[in-house]
């Protein structure tokens, strides 16, 4: 196999409770699209790249279902901000707040993100 | 029985003004205190005869019944089907009937209608000899058209060639003969006529003109021809009828009621017998005050209502009515108004005639140069706005109405030149000025509710386009601004990014929304709305463009709703579903066992499904791909249950086994979604095909369904179930397997191209403009020349076409996103559980208390 030039390793990262907790290549992810993430104590979360590539993670749980399943929606920008509608019933949420676009009462947590050079050990 | 105080009324006729008069009664609250009383001769209550012919394109009886559920019993009507009026006794005022019952009456109504002429000739009453005005008539001619294998019309005005459209359509060689020079004497010129005939004749029918039927040739007593008055003969085996009709006033002559010189019973302005003021008479029976017996049906109902308010002690009159008329007759469009013939003094035409495409317009010009009336064949497009403008000088000069497009300018003039007298629909006489106010003043916003308030357009129809446009343009005028943008991201409707996307050939979404989108959404993420919209037109287009017809290709992937993207559709737990394809419906036992072996093994709760297959729930997202490489080995492929895109084609079992089939509906089924698989749509796409017309495979209810006929096939189109079900229309009739298929290619085509994102083939159809007529053009007539490129589009489709599934589990790194966590890709998601339920699984409830849901435009499969 070879290995493709273009894949720059770089590392997808997430804060818990002050640390930053590696999640997956960048690469992983189409723009446009998530991926779901299980974190150490067992909460789900939902990542994201937007079109720039820039990283977004919020709760992977669809409040008004209780499915997990935000990761599967599709992102989208109103006014500048991106969001994710969920799959199921549609409702869109902000992606760097977790704010509620169709429903002021609603908010999901949304996490720090960040990328970094994968150090070697991950590689 | 009738004490001394109630009022009796008696109705002798329960025909389509007959019924009007009951409704008139029943509006102005007379049911509520007298007595009414109907004596009906048909054994059925009324129904729409001016849409009889439709019965020979899938209408049944009861679709033309005219009386609403429960209208005769909620009124304490006393209808009495099947027992016509056989005496009138004026001094005692009772009516006896042929059961022999008896009914006193206070006023007597005579809504008797018309009966059809039959020619004195020798053989009329031969076995195979027929009129054309009943239901019953209609029977009886499609039974005994079973064994015959030509037909010829006496008479070739307006209902004889409805009687030859109805036989050619049952299959027979038709013939029409007509005495006069010409088709439709009454209501066309002779360059009218002449346009009619090139038309008619084209289709393949048999015409003769300016001669007479002299004898029906009969042997053992049934036709077998028609001898003519130059002579010649003409071989058939069914004979109908159609040269006019006669008021039925024998009733009236009976009982010394005055009658005209030529029939009809005479009445006054108020619709009361010049004879007795206790009877009145109304519809095709009655001599009107003008001298006139009317026989269409808006003058009828304004008789009837005028009956209604005199009765009531209202004041009304009925001094005549307008002869104007839109008709289709064997397809083509025919219409008169006003002074068709141009009879009145110093009058001069503005003809416009090209044979060649069968076009006639005329206009009857008066002195001052006011339209006086006019003659439409062919093309009757402004019909609905030259008929109000009579009597008035057109703002344009007359020669322009009259050109086709192209050829001088302004051929339209839109319904904002009518003033507001002028009179939209005749049926209902609703004029402009009614229709603006259900804008402005009873805030209707859509064509169907200005309908519902003002009647307009519920009639005939012929008055729904510049209904539609007048709509439009008074809510424009309102400052009503409609965005028919697609959505934040775009301006445009779906169609133009469709025809955008074709003649540009883009391939990716961010390129067109950087350079088609709305100016800030440019360079943005686009949203849940344009995404999947333009997914979907890339992928309708994809052979043709260049692009990838892998839905999972590349960007393509980032648009498609999850559903598509997970190829499975998502259930309330974040499951999914799986749904192979069953062709037609038909599944061998080996393939059936794979699907229970499968459901099994996976334990899946396992549905057959309202689509003729068999639905597997509550897989995890990563088990999709192990799920689906068994169900590839054996043999099955996408079922596209998730997709905007061609679900089934159900099948009945047809000739193969049914005693009544008549082609091999199974093998067609299968043929057609074989052909259209994979194909993606505004909507989802569904059909049937039937074997016989018991319908067994509801194709009627379909997107595109078929019927088999003795003939071939036919075709209907815009069916939907769901939500707000619509019958089919007709599209064409007995194709060819290759005619059905050409059909079907442009049409689904022509559908992606122009609908809306979201919109069934059924709200398609009732929104475009021209509906389905223009449909009928486009796809069957070619009237916009692009039925070659239509059906290139299919041919890149079928030649294109790979299954999804298949190319998926063939592609590590597609597979790698089956995956339920990025970072744990062999742990199955924890919160995907189920409970027991009736020997298999559900879904376990979620246990979060759930916020209040409240349903998004475009939410669930949207
Ligand atoms: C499984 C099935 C019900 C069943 O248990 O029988 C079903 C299930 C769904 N239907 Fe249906 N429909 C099913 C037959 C029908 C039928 C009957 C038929 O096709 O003969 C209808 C009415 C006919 C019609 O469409 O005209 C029907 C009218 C709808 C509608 C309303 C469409 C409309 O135009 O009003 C929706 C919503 C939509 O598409 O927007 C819908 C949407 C759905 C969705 C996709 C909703 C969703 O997104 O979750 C359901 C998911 C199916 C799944 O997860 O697999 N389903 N649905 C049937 C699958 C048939 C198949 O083999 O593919
Ligand atoms: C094929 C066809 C197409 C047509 N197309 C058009 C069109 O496009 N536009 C248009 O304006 N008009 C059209 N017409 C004409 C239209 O149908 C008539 O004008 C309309 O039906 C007249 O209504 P009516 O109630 O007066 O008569 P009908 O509808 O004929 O009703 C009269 C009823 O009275 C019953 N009756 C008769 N005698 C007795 C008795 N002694 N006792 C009890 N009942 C009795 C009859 O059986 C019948 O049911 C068409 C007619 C036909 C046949
Ligand atoms: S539609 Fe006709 S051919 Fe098909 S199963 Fe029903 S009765 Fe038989
Ligand atoms: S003119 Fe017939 S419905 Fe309006």
């Amino acid at each position: 196999m070879t290995i493709a030039p273009e894949r720059t390793d770089v590392r997808l990262e997430l804060r818990v409770a002050d640390e930053w907790f590696p999640v997956c290549e960048l690469s992983a992810l189409i723009p446009g699209r998530g991926v779901a993430a299980l974190l150490p104590d067992g909460r789900q979360v939902a990542v994201f790249v937007d079109r720039t590539g820039t990283p977004y993670a919020v709760g992977n749980q669809d409040p008004f279902t209780g499915a997990y399943v935000l990761s599967r929606g599709l992102v989208g920008s109103a006014d500048g901000r991106p969001f994710v509608a969920s799959p199921l019933l549609k409702q869109r949420f902000d992606l760097a707040t977790g704010r509620c676009l169709d429903d002021d009462e609603v908010t999901i947590e949304a996490y720090d993100v960040r990328t970094s050079v994968a150090p070697p050990a991950l590689r | 029985m009738s004490t001394e105080t109630t009022e009796t009324i008696v109705l002798v006729g329960h025909g389509m003004v007959g019924q009007r008069f009951l409704e008139a009664l029943a509006e102005r609250g007379v049911t509520d205190r007298a007595r009414i009383v109907v004596l009906a001769e048909e054994p059925r209550a009324a129904y729409d005869r001016v849409q009889l012919t439709s019965y020979f394109s899938g209408r049944t009886p009861e679709d033309l019944c005219m009386v609403e559920d429960g209208f005769i019993d909620r009124h304490g009507i006393e209808l009495h089907l099947d027992d016509p009026a056989e005496t009138i006794d004026r001094t005692a005022k009772t009516v006896t009937a042929r059961s022999g019952r008896t009914y006193a009456y206070d006023t007597l109504v005579l809504a008797t209608g018309s009966y059809p002429f039959v020619p004195p000739v020798p053989g009329k009453d031969a076995t195979g000899c027929f009129v054309y005005r009943t239901i019953e008539d209609l029977l009886a001619i499609e039974e005994y058209a079973k064994n015959s294998t030509t037909g010829a019309v006496v008479g070739g005005g307006l209902l004889g060639l409805e009687a030859a459209g109805a036989l050619k359509g049952l299959g027979l060689d038709t013939h029409i003969v007509e005495f006069a020079p010409r088709l439709m004497p009454v209501q066309v010129d002779e360059g009218g006529g002449a346009a009619l005939l090139r038309t008619i004749e084209g289709m393949g029918l048999t015409v003769h003109t300016g001669v007479g039927t002299q004898e029906v040739l009969t042997a053992n007593g049934a036709v077998t021809g028609m001898a003519l008055s130059d002579g010649s003969t003409v071989d058939t085996d069914l004979v109908v009828f159609s040269a006019g009709v006669r008021p039925r006033d024998q009733l009236a002559r009976d009982c010394g009621l005055a009658v005209g010189e030529r029939g009809g019973i005479t009445v006054d302005e108020q619709c009361r017998t010049v004879t007795d003021p206790d009877v009145f008479a109304i519809g095709e029976c009655a001599l009107a005050a003008d001298g006139r017996v009317y026989g269409l049906v808006a003058p009828g109902y304004e008789q009837a209502e005028t009956a209604a308010d005199t009765i009531t002690g209202e004041r009304r009159s009925f001094t005549g009515a307008d002869l104007s008329t839109k008709l289709k007759l064997l397809g083509v469009d025919v219409a008169s108004f006003g002074d068709a013939h141009g009879t009145a003094e110093g009058c001069l035409d503005v003809v416009y005639s090209d044979s060649r495409s069968g076009i006639y317009k005329k206009l009857v010009i008066g002195r001052d140069g006011e339209l006086l009336g006019g003659i439409l064949v062919g093309d009757a497009e402004a019909y609905g706005t030259l008929r109000p403008l009579t009597g008035s000088v057109p703002p344009v000069a007359p020669e322009q109405l009259v050109l086709p497009a192209g050829a001088g300018g302004p051929v339209q003039i839109g319904p904002s030149a009518l003033p507001d007298e002028a009179v939209i629909c005749s049926c209902h006489n609703v004029s402009k000025g009614t229709i603006r106010a259900a804008v402005t003043e009873h805030s209707c916003t859509t064509v169907p509710e200005v309908k519902k308030c003002t009647k307009a357009g519920t009639g005939c129809g012929s008055c729904v386009k510049v209904l539609g446009q007048l709509v439009t343009a008074e809510l424009e005028a309102s400052g009503v601004v409609v965005d028919k943008g697609l959505c934040g991201c775009f301006a445009q409707t779906r169609q133009e990014l469709y025809e955008i996307v074709r003649t540009l050939r883009i391939t990716s979404y961010q390129t067109l929304l950087d350079n088609h989108g709305r100016e800030a959404a440019r360079g943005g993420d686009g949203c849940e709305v344009c995404k999947p919209t333009v997914g979907s037109i890339i992928a309708s287009l994809a052979p043709t463009i260049g692009a990838d017809g892998y839905v999972l290709a590349g960007e393509q992937a980032a648009l498609q709703d999850t559903n598509d993207h997970f190829l499975a559709n998502m259930q309330k737990n974040g499951s999914y579903s799986i749904v192979p394809r069953i062709p037609g419906g038909e599944i061998t036992p080996e393939k059936l066992i794979v699907i229970g072996e499968v459901a099994r093994d996976f334990g899946l709760y396992t549905k057959i499904t309202g689509g003729q297959r068999i639905d597997m729930f509550g897989a995890r997202v990563d088990q999709l791909p192990m799920i689906w490489a068994r169900l590839v080995d054996a043999g099955f492929e996408s079922g596209h249950a998730y997709g905007k895109a061609l679900r089934t084609v159900k099948s009945c079992v047809g000739q193969t086994w049914c005693r009544y089939g008549v082609q091999d509906s199974v093998r067609m089924a299968i043929d057609l979604e074989l052909r259209y698989r994979g194909l993606r749509s505004p909507h989802k796409l569904k059909s049937a095909v039937s074997g016989c017309q018991r319908e067994c495979a509801e194709a009627q209810s379909k997107d595109f369904g078929v019927i088999a006929t003795a003939n071939g096939w036919n075709l209907y189109v815009g069916g939907n179930g769901g939500a707000t079900p619509r019958h089919a229309d007709l599209l064409a009739q007995d194709l060819s397997d290759a005619e059905l298929i050409r059909l079907i290619d442009r049409f689904l085509m022509f559908y992606i191209r122009t609908a809306d994102r979201l919109e069934r083939t059924s709200t398609w159809l009732e929104r475009i403009d021209g509906g389905l007529d223009h449909v009928r053009g486009v796809v069957v007539h070619d009237s916009l020349g692009i039925c070659d490129e239509l059906e290139a589009l299919m041919a890149d489709h079928v030649a294109n076409y790979r299954d999804e599934w298949a190319e998926t589990i063939n592609d590590p790194e597609r597979l790698a996103r089956f995956v339920s966590f990025v970072n744990a890709p062999e742990a199955p998601d924890p919160t995907v559980r189920f409970v027991p339920e009736r020997d298999q699984i559900k879904p376990e409830p979620a246990e979060l208390p759930l916020l209040q849901i409240r349903t998004l435009e475009g939410s669930a499969a949207r």
